[in-house]
């Protein structure tokens, strides 16, 4: 790292994060003046347009890549049409410990005077929570599941490389070709699809205005610049954006400014949640360099110290600020980018080449909290990649996490994906499969499965509530076999994914019919063939993800039930609806046998295995296949995030010895100290779920770092990986810090500010992350060897 | 079927020979080395430990031992030594784990059930099984026949000894073992005897045997400061090796002291008890001492 990029690094880590009025103030003002004088999707258009006309425009000292979504770095932009913050929010945000928004006095009385008289009663938050009904509210209220969608827009996109040799230009040709063959007379559509290619063309001169003034900005600055080397690149940047992105890029560092441009347009947009993937930026940025190499206009160093500048610049952007549940259940500050390098390419090929190993070079030297990255590891990557990115994991950073490209690949050809686009495909947020480019991946919300099953265990009664969630599946007590209860369960379930999709296919039209992503469908295959929205079944693909949540504390506690219940009898259903009732006070005996004295999940025991698989196929069937309102359909994924901390703050104690409120399972890992076998016997047990047919799980693991010490330690470490894929595994990510580490963070924060760790798809700074979070962390099994 | 004595079965053994390894610890040792780091498997017999600090009071072990030999006392719940016969059903329904088995019986189609579940991990690291202990040509008979059914699947095989057994066993486990690791703690018979209770002639003489066969090892040697870190041991040590008619290579083990809090818990006296770990610095000294007789030692295993 030379020291430009010592100090960009150091302004981005530092910058204080604030919520910013600029982008709520220009959309109010937009609205006010606007809303009805044109079709929906293009009063957003022109809304992202007036954006990008109006917003500051901000090129920092000795920045490389420049633009910024906010009127600073780390300024972060609300969307009151999606979702306004009271005053009471603000506060909030600008008061709390953990990852504060400050809030000036100026936005406040922005807010106060302009944005909530005007959007109090017109958000979609406030549409969608007026209409989804009773039944819905109560469900989600009580803690079955999230939704996504509340508060954020549709997202989990992720580009892929058409862009790098098209231009805005080229994008608006195709546009006008769209509507040139519009048939009004027999197409009933027609005049829609016109209204959406409209706002479609209009987004593309959007994104253009926004780079020419970059590029004035730039020239003004080359102008009065004394230090000539500076001058010559601010004149390079000014060149840059005329370039792109009205045209495809020409160079390495046009690129890179393209892709931003491209990252800013659909952040700015809407707020997708995950924030913009930018996919497999290794290949798509490799022919530039080579290119560029071998003509001797591009040093390695060079490219790098580029490569570096770009990086910065996603740190700039922490999340959107969230208000709810939605806070309480992932508060920090990433936005979940994560870029994917290796895997392969289209035609089936080894894909990693010298940016790969470029990308992981920085990724180590920069450790941002943003992008994140991670490895698509085929079993046609060499080893040399994998241990250059185990190298990198052994820092302690929790990234790259470590996907299994070939299984990747598999879950979307089973999902109906072509081969070719299912591996341009890979993952993004957490560790979500999906074709970049050509699809929309929804994630509409977590399901909280062991709270399902206490549902079956109260006979349809939330214990936590005292309300009537269920239907009747009658009283535990009587159950005269394991059958019986498990029957009870798969009822239940059915009952609240039916609301919860209920719940989603109504967003999911509101989205179609009032929050079209015009920008986002410029970008994604095949929006403008078919002249409909991202949000409207525009893209190739269509899915909807439903994450469940538990599956370790589920499984453990039908175990436990199974054995100690039905087979040896030695404790009976009322002793044990008595003992979760009083959160086991007074029920030691019954709580640690439970918990100790039973087979678990993540030990390699088929008898606990057997159980996961059983659980994993209610889940499966009942989820998997569902349409949704794009001509898509409904996939799992077995992922937490964080929402395991909350769901478990709903959930009273569970079967498996778990206290009321304590986290449940995260991932598909064990229970937090249920795992006694060691490694291999984790993954033997993960890999005995049919991973193919989810669309991503996850598997946190926890080592000590002497464990991966020296050359042998990354080649058992590698060889483990490679294991665990030959099972077919999807995902696994390693903590390599030893809880004395954290411990000692927890007593002197000062000292650890930049200390990250992996927290569920994604790593955050451990000072940033709730005490509670901080715990289960430290509690997750350490592999060690002993 | 033979039936032998375990007491751990540990996965992912990543320092016991080659790759991926699933190390069987088998019960039971001819010696008593001053630094034992598992001082539960001296005993060839299964046995129960209790650890108060779990001990949540309920009583059930006393229900449940069929001799009666379990009374609350102020230390908690005690097993009378003399009538407590190991039979480990307190172990079984101690819902707290404050009563545990040390070593269960097992036999070799259970065993090899077990190590066969981390196949694939050993074909894609080049690992297999390590059979240590305790000492595992102790219980010959067992091992052999472990051997053998791992050998029919295919699994690689280490035998980590600490060399003290007769010619007859050696011979029989040899042909069977694809690796040994071979502890080499000391070459002075009489201080052998004093820091592991048996004199060292027979281990020389089974190393010498194993070497002239051309049995594959890798010697280990467990540094233990101030015990066996002399200059006239490691020369000796060198000398040895360096007339073997094989050079082996050489582990240098550093002594570390995390096997403390075991003694205490097995209520076993420890005698290192100030004893700190070598430094790096004086664990490369030894290595390449040792390099001057022409063995290549490196540290840790």
């Amino acid at each position: 790292m030379n020291e430009r990029i010592e100090r960009l690094r150091i302004e981005s880590f530092e910058a204080p994060v604030t919520l910013d009025h600029e982008r709520a103030e220009i959309i109010t003002d937009f609205y006010r003046e606007n809303n009805g004088k044109y079709s929906v999707p293009v009063t957003r258009a022109l809304a992202f347009r007036t954006l990008c006309e109006k917003k500051n425009i901000f090129i920092g000292k000795d920045e490389l890549v420049v633009g910024e979504r906010g009127p600073l770095p780390k300024c972060v932009s609300t969307y009151p049409e999606l979702n306004c913050h009271s005053l009471e929010d603000l506060e909030i945000l600008d008061s709390r410990d953990k990852n504060p928004y400050r809030v000036s006095g100026k936005c406040k009385e922005v807010y106060r005077d302009k944005v909530i008289p005007y959007w109090r009663g017109r958000t979609m938050r406030d549409r969608i929570f007026a209409d989804i009904g009773e039944e819905w509210l109560e469900t989600y209220a009580t803690g079955y599941f999230t939704e996504f969608m509340e508060q954020r827009a549709p997202g989990h996109t992720t580009l892929d490389g058409k862009f790098y040799s098209k231009g805005m230009e080229d994008f608006k040709k195709e546009i006008a070709e769209t509507i040139s063959c519009l048939d009004f007379k027999n197409d009933p559509e027609a005049t829609k699809k016109r209204e959406q290619l409209k706002a479609m063309d209009i987004a593309c001169d959007a994104v253009i205005i926004f780079a020419e003034r970059h590029a004035d900005l730039a020239s003004g600055m080359a102008a009065s610049e004394s230090d000539p080397s500076r001058r010559k690149e601010l004149e390079k940047i000014a060149s840059n954006c005329r370039q792109v992105p009205r045209w495809a890029p020409r160079d390495f560092w046009e690129a890179l400014q393209m892709y931003w441009f491209m990252h800013l347009g659909t952040i700015t947009e809407l707020n997708g949640w995950d924030a913009m993937n930018p996919g497999h930026l290794d290949r798509y940025f490799y022919p530039f360099y080579a290119r560029e190499l071998e003509s001797g206009t591009l040093s390695r160093e060079w490219a790098k110290e580029l490569l570096s500048a770009f990086w910065i610049k996603f740190n700039n952007h922490p999340a959107p600020p969230k208000v709810g549940v939605t806070a309480a259940e992932s508060g920090t500050y990433n936005d979940f980018t994560n870029i994917n390098l290796g895997g392969l390419l289209e035609d089936g090929t080894d894909g990693v080449n010298e940016i790969s190993y470029m990308m992981l070079e920085v990724l180590d030297e920069i450790h941002l909290l943003q992008p994140q990255a991670n490895i698509q590891l085929s079993r046609k990557n060499p080893d040399r990649f994998l241990k250059a990115a185990l190298r990198v994991i052994r820092k302690g950073y929790g990234y790259p996490s470590i996907f299994n490209a070939d299984t990747v690949i598999e879950q979307m050809i089973r999902a109906g994906k072509s081969v070719k686009d299912a591996r341009e495909g890979g993952t993004s947020g957490c560790v979500e499969t999906g074709a970049f480019g050509k699809e929309a991946y929804i994630l509409t919300g977590y399901l909280n499965t062991p709270k399902i099953f206490e549902l079956a265990l109260n006979n349809g009664v939330d214990p936590v509530s005292g309300k009537r969630i269920g239907p009747e599946t009658g009283d535990p007590a009587q159950f005269r076999t394991f059958d019986d209860l498990y029957g009870a369960f798969e009822k239940q379930l059915n009952h609240i994914v039916e609301i919860k999709v209920k719940g989603n296919q109504f967003i999911e039209r509101m989205y179609a019919d009032y929050a079209p992503a015009v920008f986002l469908s410029v970008l994604t295959d095949d929006c403008i063939k078919k002249g409909r929205d991202y949000n409207d079944g525009g893209p190739r693909y269509n899915t909807n993800y439903i994450q469940c949540v538990g599956i370790g504390t589920m499984t453990d506690s039908l175990s436990a039930l199974k054995k100690h219940v039905f087979e040896e009898k030695a404790f009976s259903m009322e002793d044990v609806l008595q003992a979760l009732k009083s959160n086991f006070e007074g029920d030691e005996v019954l709580r640690l046998t439970f918990a100790n004295k039973t087979p678990r999940w993540g030990n390699d025991d088929d008898y606990a295995d057997d159980i996961m698989k059983r659980v994993f196929e209610s889940l499966f069937s009942e989820i998997d296949g569902r349409p949704n309102t794009k001509g898509g359909r409904y996939h799992i994924d077995m992922l937490p995030t964080t929402c395991h901390i909350y769901f478990g703050s709903v959930t009273g104690a569970t079967p498996d010895g778990r206290q009321a409120g304590l986290p449940l399972s995260e991932g598909i890992s064990p229970v937090q100290g249920a795992d006694r076998n060691g490694p291999t016997a984790v993954i033997r047990s993960c890999g005995k779920m049919d991973q193919i047919r989810t669309g991503g799980t996850l598997l946190n693991m926890k080592f000590m770092p002497r464990v991966l010490e020296g050359d042998e330690g990354i080649e058992k470490l590698a060889r483990l990986v490679r294991t665990y894929f030959r099972y077919d595994a999807h995902h696994i990510q390693f903590n390599v810090v030893d809880s004395k580490t954290l411990r000692d963070a927890q007593v002197h924060p000062e000292e650890y500010r930049d200390l990250i760790v992996r927290v569920a798809g994604y790593s955050d700074y451990f000072c940033d992350i709730g005490l509670d979070l901080q715990e289960e962390i430290i509690s997750r099994t350490a592999q060690e060897e002993v | 079927m033979n039936r032998g004595v375990i007491f751990d079965i540990k996965r992912y053994s990543i320092h016991d020979g080659p790759g991926i390894r699933t190390t069987v610890f088998l019960k039971g040792c001819p010696l008593s080395c001053w630094w034992c780091h598992n001082p539960e498997s001296q005993s060839a017999f299964t046995e129960v430990v209790y650890r108060p600090d779990r001990c949540i009071g309920c009583g059930a072990c006393e229900g449940a031992c069929p001799v009666g030999a379990i009374a609350l006392t102020q230390r908690g719940y005690i097993a009378d030594p003399d009538r407590c016969t190991g039979c480990g059903r307190c172990a079984e329904i101690c819902p707290a784990e404050a009563r545990e088995m040390v070593g269960r019986e097992i036999t070799v189609q259970d065993l090899v059930e077990e190590i066969e579940k981390d196949s694939l991990f050993f074909d894609e690291s080049g690992g297999g099984v390590t059979f240590s202990g305790g000492e595992p040509l102790s219980q010959s008979a067992f091992l052999a026949e472990a051997l053998e059914a791992c050998r029919e699947r295919d699994i690689h095989t280490v035998v980590d000894t600490c060399g003290f057994a007769s010619r007859q066993v050696l011979e029989r486990i040899a042909p069977l073992t694809e690796l040994f690791l071979f502890d080499l703690k000391m070459m002075d018979p009489e201080l052998h005897k004093r820091y592991t209770g048996v004199p060292n002639g027979l281990i020389l003489s089974n190393l010498e045997w194993l070497a002239g066969q051309g049995f594959s090892m890798i010697i280990r040697v467990p540094v233990i400061p101030g015990i066996n870190d002399t200059a006239e041991n490691i020369e000796a040590t060198g000398k040895f090796l360096s007339e073997l008619s094989r050079r082996p290579g050489v582990d240098l083990l550093p002594y570390h002291s995390s096997a403390r809090e075991k003694y205490r818990r097995f209520g076993m006296n420890y005698r290192l008890e100030d004893l700190s770990a070598p430094s790096r610095e004086r664990m490369e000294i030894i290595a390449a001492y040792l390099a001057r007789f022409g063995i290549t030692a490196s540290i840790g295993g």
